[in-house]
């Protein structure tokens, strides 16, 4: 993978609006954006309601994304754009399983809804009606995700990396600062992490900063070592697949994992070493 | 309350809706451009040293809120046409410090 093959901007999606084979896809965890107004031809995928098992805490399984894509009308080869709100959290995160699940073409847009938003685009509230499809999906590829004996096996041993804010790291915060401060049971840390927010990977506009300077960030200031394996995590996985994006898919390292059940269920578990306090 | 997800709050945010303090350090409040409310836009919560905090995107009402940490941060408005605005606002467990933004 490299930037172009992964990453779009503005005046390519419109430029192919309304093309057979490219489906653009909002993904928000705030449903009622796309509803207010969307980049034209996209259809709606709630992080939420499409995406999580209704009642194990998991993501949905192969059969549930098949039945998804279906239903939204989207083919094996499509080509397929995700962008959303939150300079792209969950639309990097819905990537990651498009990933996951074997699609061969998908695309982030660079900057996602904010900077079309900020650029004054041309947003619609028409919805399109696109024919079902039958959507095949791959067996999960475990490559991509960490779970939680991986994790800790991983501690002082791989390149663990916490993107959340520098207080959710100290354990001052247990959630980013707009959202109620509640959730896992323990604040802090896995030991041996480095602290490097998701938001240093991005400009102000939501676009991705540039490859120098993503490897700048990560090699040379957090100090990760490019030749190790590397798991990310942040609360509830999101915003690690926004890093795990950067340094699998634009910065093309090996084995990077996301591991989404993230400080929700680490800091939960029942004696796992945390530490506390800021990066050193 | 829930907090299942980092983003935006569901269901369209209204800053008109009050929210008690309680245990947390709330900061909140609108953004408006000559009496009217700018709902296309983000606030961005800025810490020492501009290290990146929270942002939400603004409200039918132009608001916006952050539950922080105690302490000075800095808000920066975001919005279409190359609107910033920038206040320093104070927050402390139990309060809820109100921010009114004219652009």
């Amino acid at each position: 993978m490299s930037r172009s093959d992964v990453l779009v901007d503005a005046e390519w999606v419109e430029s192919q609006l309304g093309q057979p084979g490219v489906v653009l896809v909002e993904v928000d965890e705030d449903a009622s954006a796309y509803d207010k107004g969307h980049i034209p031809t996209a259809v709606k995928v709630d992080w939420k309601k499409d995406l999580q098992d209704p009642v194990r805490r998991d993501f949905v399984d192969k059969t549930g994304f098949e039945a998804l894509l279906s239903e939204r009308g989207i083919s094996n080869d499509d080509t397929v754009v995700l962008y959303g709100g939150n300079n792209n959290w969950f639309a990097a995160y819905a990537y990651w399983y498009f990933r996951l699940y074997g699609h061969s073409s998908v695309k982030l847009l660079d900057g996602g809804r904010k900077k079309w938003e900020l650029d004054s685009r041309e947003l619609s509230t028409d919805v399109p009606e696109r024919a079902k499809t039958s959507y095949t999906a791959s067996e999960q590829d475990s490559s991509l995700r960490a779970l939680r004996e991986e994790v800790l096996a991983a501690i002082g041993k791989r390149n663990l990396v916490d993107v959340r804010s520098p207080d959710e790291f100290a354990g001052r915060l247990l959630a980013p600062a707009h959202l109620p401060q509640e959730q896992a049971q323990r604040a802090g840390h896995i030991p041996t992490a480095r602290n490097v927010p998701w938001s240093k990977a991005a400009n102000e506009d939501g676009t991705f900063r540039s490859d120098d300077e993503l490897r700048e960030l990560y090699e040379a200031e957090a100090g990760l070592d490019f030749a190790k394996d590397t798991i990310a995590y942040c609360r509830i996985g999101e915003r690690s697949a926004h890093t795990w994006f950067v340094l699998h898919e634009l910065l093309d390292l090996a084995n990077v994992k996301n591991y989404d059940g993230s400080w929700t269920e680490y800091g939960s578990l029942v004696g796992v070493p945390i530490e506390l306090g800021d990066a050193r | 309350m829930s907090a299942e997800g980092c983003g935006a709050p569901a269901g369209g945010f209204s800053v008109s809706t009050a929210v008690a303090a309680g245990d947390q350090a709330v900061v909140e409040g609108t953004v408006s451009h000559d009496g009217a409310p700018i709902s296309t836009g983000y606030a961005r919560l800025l810490g020492t040293g501009d290290e990146f905090v929270a942002e939400v995107p603004l409200g039918a009402d132009g608001g916006f809120r952050f539950f922080a940490a105690p302490g000075s941060w800095t808000l920066r408005v975001l919005a279409p046409g190359g609107v910033r605005a920038e206040r320093t606002v104070d927050a402390d467990y139990g309060q809820v410090t109100k921010v009114v933004v004219t652009v």
